[in-house]
């Protein structure tokens, strides 16, 4: 016997609440734009931006080494020398805006997908493969480059993010943070205090949501009946939704919220909408839960093709710009393999190494223990 | 359901019974609808039986569980997934606080038939969290029953009976032998809380649980070639503990040696060897030994396999238990 339940009121939206189907693709009129899918220039009143030529073609050298740096990562893993890969292909223009957005002195906290602005803080990028190959669990200096460890439990960098925030406050810097998220972290209980500490405190951190229209198989919708963006008015801050595969928006509109976070005006929420055209990582097939039509929808959207497009109306860039930036996309793609595969395994003492700052016995005994019995297979006289 | 079945297929069919012969119990998790959760455990459900009873929750533990404690107030017997052992933590309140104390706070006037799956423990090559061992602060938390099955047979009926079970069972799921396949008999054999004697000896005894019985039991077959005859204990729950099976095998053996990929360190092995000592002191011919992790958060993939118990580190521990 099978028990088919009739489905319940979920599907009809009440009077006054807005469709969920508004937190999917159909959103386009709350999106800030300032990049057509055509690659042609618009004007938002709130967002003004003014950009070089030279600047264009910087931005545009930037999303295609990450694109490049990423298909690399899932080939290498494909070939057995990553053990997992998160790709954000797609996300390019969200990453790579916002990341450009930053100041030397503000501070990100990632995801485990934000290659891209790790890329805009001058992280090498073989850093990043550390923890995917599994050699390391983080791999990098979070100071150094003001960029935290990746963080995979969902949410939870959102915190430490507004935890930086109120230390900036503290100090009477005018520093920013931005703390980068998904569409399905939005409903982590962490989330919502982060957001909450930040409005009290005022706190200068852009809590920076990537809408890519998925938290593995559960669409948007699983997450929220109204735009992601405007959960912020609950708040008690300012929310904006941007076209997240438009670099020139994202760029504006993060600049914008940074400015306003780092003079003393308090938490922002941006929303980049936008999409993951792969799988959630290289483990996942979305083939068991998502539309190709939905995939090639947002094909034309695409981040690239429109600077590229808007470059070649304009002239503002020739085809030895291109061919430049695809020799060095190139050479990016030869670096991080060679890289990948000559980067070895740690010494299996590493456990021991980190666990804490200070000298703790048992950690001091078991290393001894580990030691011992590891010297008694050397010579081979071990069973 | 005869013939073998892959672990993973044996809990699937759990649920598929469960959801038939209960009207009331329902399904909850992330990804659990159509994609059938990340290792497929809910496969094919949520077409079968709808998605008012297997559902796709919001992404958030805590809800998840806070929620099916609700649904459990109002008559309903939840089965939740948490997707990755080291994603439960934002539920620990949920689970620790709420779920494990409201029959006794209600003075027994409430039940809460909830069932926790969590796959469990590392081996698989996984990114952090994605392998932890966390038993020992659910079995350390009264009003919780914790077990988890080594087989596909143990697997199938264990989740049945947890469902069924009036108290909230947290049940560890061995993510690593997810596919491997065993015979899934026609009925439980044991209740949910027995042990079992898994390999006879006379050696010593090895505890074990989930993912650690087959590396127990090929540790046994190793040493029979070296003519020591190993008992194998899978212990199959972690909270009640079924001492009575323990204390006979360890009183033969007259050694006990605890192996469990969860840190040494206050681990399951610290109760069940302080137990043993109380109970088979004047059989022991030797202290209950211990093997497992370390006390340092779970490594990198890449040098887990010197993290994790192998049959190398058991045969050393028998080793050293003989040599008292
Ligand atoms: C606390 C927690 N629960 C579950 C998971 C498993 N998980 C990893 S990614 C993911 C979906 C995240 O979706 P979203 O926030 O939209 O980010 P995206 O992956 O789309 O970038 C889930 C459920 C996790 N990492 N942490
Ligand atoms: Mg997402």
């Amino acid at each position: 016997m099978t028990v088919k339940s009739t489905s319940r009121a979920r599907k009809k939206a009440a009077p006054g609440v807005p469709d969920p189907a508004r937190a999917g693709v159909g959103a386009e009129p709350e999106l800030v734009q300032l990049l057509t899918p055509e690659g042609d220039r618009v004007e938002h009143p709130e967002f003004p931006l003014t950009v070089t030529p030279e600047e264009l073609r910087s931005l545009y050298r930037d999303l295609v080494l990450v694109r490049r740096f990423d298909a690399e990562a899932t080939s290498l893993q494909r070939q057995g020398e990553l053990g997992l890969w998160a790709s954000l292909l797609g996300q390019e223009a969200a990453q790579v805006g916002s990341g450009r957005a930053m100041r030397p002195g503000d501070y990100a906290f990632p995801t485990y997908r934000e290659h891209g602005v790790a890329w805009c803080r001058d992280v090498d990028p073989l850093n990043l493969l550390g923890m995917f190959r599994g050699v390391n669990n983080g791999g990098w200096d979070p100071n150094e480059k003001n960029f935290h460890l990746y963080t995979i439990v969902i949410g939870a960098q959102t915190l430490h993010a507004t935890g930086y925030a109120m230390g900036i406050t503290k100090d009477g810097a005018d520093d920013a943070v931005i703390a980068y998220f998904g569409d399905g972290a939005s409903s982590q209980g962490d989330v919502n205090e982060a957001f909450t500490f930040a409005s009290v405190y005022n706190s200068p951190v852009v809590f920076f949501c990537q809408n890519n229209q998925w938290a593995i198989s559960e669409p948007t919708t699983v997450q929220t009946r109204i735009p992601l963006y405007r959960r912020a008015s609950g708040f008690g801050f300012p929310g904006v939704r941007v076209d997240g595969n438009d670099v020139l928006a994202v760029l504006a509109v993060t600049r914008w919220a940074l400015d306003h976070a780092r003079t003393g005006q308090g938490p922002v929420l941006v929303e980049a909408f936008t999409y993951r055209m792969g799988a959630h990582t290289t483990s996942d097939d979305p083939t068991r839960y998502r539309q190709s039509e939905e995939t090639e929808a947002w094909k034309a959207k695409d981040p690239i093709l429109r600077l590229k497009a808007h470059l070649e109306k304009e002239g503002l860039a020739d085809e030895a710009f291109f061919a430049e930036v695809e020799a060095e996309s190139e050479k990016l793609g030869l670096r991080v393999r060679e890289g990948v595969r000559s980067m070895p395994d740690p010494d299996p003492t590493l456990i021991f190494d980190h666990a804490y700052s200070e000298p703790h016995p048992l950690v001091d005994e078991e290393r001894a223990e580990y030691e011992a019995y590891a010297a008694s297979f050397e010579g081979g006289e071990h069973h | 359901m005869a013939g073998q079945l892959s672990i993973a297929k044996a809990l699937n069919e759990a649920l598929r019974k469960s959801l038939e012969s209960d009207p009331k119990t329902v399904l909850m998790g992330e990804d659990i609808g159509k994609l059938g959760g990340v290792f497929r455990i809910t496969d094919g459900l949520q077409k079968d039986f709808g998605d008012d009873r297997v559902i796709d929750t919001p992404l958030a533990e805590s809800g998840i569980v806070g929620t099916a404690i609700g649904l459990a107030l109002r008559g309903y017997r939840p089965v939740v997934e948490i997707q990755f052992d080291g994603f439960v933590y934002p539920a620990f309140d949920q689970i620790v606080s709420q779920l494990a104390k409201m029959h006794a706070r209600a003075l027994g006037h409430v039940k809460m038939p909830i069932t926790v799956r969590i796959p469990f423990g590392g081996g698989i090559g996984a990114v952090e969290h994605h392998s932890e061992s966390h038993e020992a602060y659910f079995a350390h938390t009264a009003g919780l029953r914790v077990v988890s099955p080594s087989n596909a047979h143990d697997a199938h009926w264990m989740l049945r009976q947890a469902i069924e079970s009036d108290d909230p069972v947290v049940f560890l799921e061995p993510k690593r032998r997810y596919w491997d396949k065993g015979e899934v008999g026609e009925d439980p054999m044991l209740p949910l809380h027995s042990a079992r004697v898994v390999r006879p000896g006379t050696d010593a005894t090895l505890i074990a649980y989930g993912p650690m019985v087959k590396v127990c039991q090929e540790a046994a077959q190793a040493a029979e070639e070296d003519g020591r005859r190993l008992e194998v204990v899978d212990l199959r729950s972690l909270s009640p503990i079924d001492f009575a099976t323990l204390e006979e095998s360890v009183k033969r053996t007259g050694r006990g040696i605890v192996v469990h990929e969860a840190p040494v360190f206050l681990g399951l092995g610290a109760e069940l060897a302080a137990r043993l000592t109380e109970r088979c002191f004047y059989h022991l011919e030797a202290p209950i030994l211990r093997v497992g992790g370390y006390h340092a958060p779970y490594p990198p993939s890449r040098v887990e396999e010197t993290y994790l118990p192998d049959l190398d580190r058991v045969l050393d521990a028998v080793d050293r238990a003989l040599a008292f």
